[in-house]
C-alpha cells in the first residue's frame, strides 16, 4: 500500500518539531558541549603529537644548523694536510690519520648548547642541538632538544656521555631510536672537532633506572675504560611507561680542521 | 546551540558553508597559536628521561 500524497503531509506535519527558535533544550546544548569537548581534546592530542611536534622538529634541527656551521665558519685553523703516502691516486683509500686523544670540554651552563648530534639512521636531514641538563628548558625548547645528563661525562671523555630526548611530541629528538642497527654511525659535532661513535645495543629498562647513566652502564662501581655514548628516550612510542637506551662506543675523533668524517660531510654540506 | 548559530549566520547556503568554515578555521588557528601552548606549558606530561628528572 502506498501513501497517498495527503497522508505524507500529515504524517511530516505530525513530526515533533525540535526546539523552536529562541528555545534551547538543555539536554541538547549539553550533549553540543560534550562532543565539542571531546574534539578539543582530541585536537590537542594531534595538535601536540602532529601539528606542534613538526614545527618543533623544523626549528630544532635549523636552530643545530646554525650553531654547527657558526663553529665551522669561526674555526680559523687550516687544514692539516693528510699525509701523502707514496704515489698520491685520488682513488686511493684516505689514510687513516691518528689525531691523538680527543679534546674533552669543559662541561658548560645549564640549557647551554654545546653540541650537534647526527645520526644518519634517522634521516639525511637529522640534526639536534645538545645542550647542558635534561629538564623542560632544553627537551622542551624549539631550538635545543637534546639534553645532556649533569654528571655523566662530556663528548669524547672516557665514560659515558649520556643524554636524552622526546621520542615523540617536542620535535622528537630520539623517534627512530628503536630503528638503529649494529655499527650505525652517531656523530657529535662540537666547537672543537667530531666524535664519531658506532651504535651497539639497545635496551629497555624502567625509567628509575639510573645505572644506565653510569661511567660503566650498569655497573656502577666499575671504573671505566671506554668512551660511550648512551642515547635515552621514552618506551613504547607515545608512551612513557618504560625507557628506551641505546649504547654507541666511540670510533674516532678528528678536529673541525680535518673536515667532517666521509658519511658525514654530504650531510653537513647539505645543511647550508 | 549550532543549530541557533546556523540560524543566525546571513546569506544562502552555500553562503553560511563558506561562513562556518572561515569560524572553524579562525577557532583551530587560535587554539593552535595561543590555547594549546598554554595548556601544554600546564600539564608537562611527558617525562623522557631516566631517574625522572
Amino acid at each position: 500500500m502506498c501513501p497517498q500524497a495527503d497522508d505524507l503531509i500529515v504524517i511530516v506535519s505530525k513530526r515533533p518539531r525540535r526546539a523552536q527558535s529562541g528555545k534551547f533544550s538543555v539536554v541538547g546544548v549539553l550533549g553540543e558541549l560534550l562532543i565539542t569537548a571531546a574534539t578539543l581534546v582530541l585536537l590537542f592530542l594531534g595538535w601536540q603529537l602532529w601539528w606542534n611536534d613538526l614545527l618543533m622538529a623544523n626549528s630544532q634541527s635549523s636552530a643545530a644548523s646554525q650553531i654547527s656551521q657558526d663553529w665551522i665558519d669561526s674555526n680559523t685553523l687550516t687544514p692539516e694536510l693528510v699525509p701523502s703516502v707514496g704515489s698520491a691516486e685520488p682513488s686511493a683509500v684516505p689514510v687513516a690519520v691518528d689525531y691523538g686523544a680527543p679534546i674533552v670540554a669543559d662541561v658548560p651552563a645549564k640549557a647551554t648548547a654545546f653540541a650537534v648530534l647526527y645520526v644518519p639512521r634517522f634521516g639525511a636531514d637529522y640534526r639536534r642541538t645538545i645542550a647542558e641538563g635534561t629538564g623542560h628548558d632544553v627537551l622542551n625548547s624549539n631550538r635545543l632538544g637534546i639534553g645532556h645528563y649533569t654528571g655523566t661525562q662530556m663528548p669524547g671523555e672516557v665514560g659515558n656521555f649520556a643524554v636524552a630526548a622526546h621520542r615523540s611530541a617536542f620535535g622528537g629528538g630520539m623517534h627512530l631510536i628503536n630503528e638503529l642497527q649494529l655499527g650505525d654511525a652517531i656523530y657529535v659535532q662540537t666547537a672543537d672537532g667530531y666524535y664519531s661513535y658506532r651504535y651497539r645495543d639497545t635496551e629497555y629498562v624502567a625509567p628509575s633506572q639510573v645505572q644506565v647513566l653510569a661511567s660503566v652502564p650498569n655497573h656502577p662501581e666499575a671504573s671505566a675504560v671506554d668512551r660511550i655514548i648512551t642515547l635515552t628516550s621514552c618506551n613504547p612510542l607515545y608512551s612513557t611507561a618504560e625507557r628506551i637506551i641505546a649504547y654507541g662506543v666511540l670510533e674516532a675523533w678528528q678536529p673541525l680542521s680535518a673536515g667532517a668524517p666521509a658519511e658525514l660531510a654530504p650531510i653537513i654540506a647539505a645543511q647550508g | 546551540m549550532y543549530a541557533a548559530l546556523w540560524r543566525v549566520l546571513p546569506g544562502p547556503v552555500w553562503a553560511r558553508i563558506i561562513l562556518v568554515l572561515i569560524l572553524l578555521v579562525a577557532v583551530l588557528a587560535v587554539l593552535a597559536t595561543w590555547v594549546y601552548p598554554w595548556i601544554d606549558g600546564i600539564i608537562n606530561n611527558q617525562e623522557a628521561t631516566v631517574g625522572g628528572s
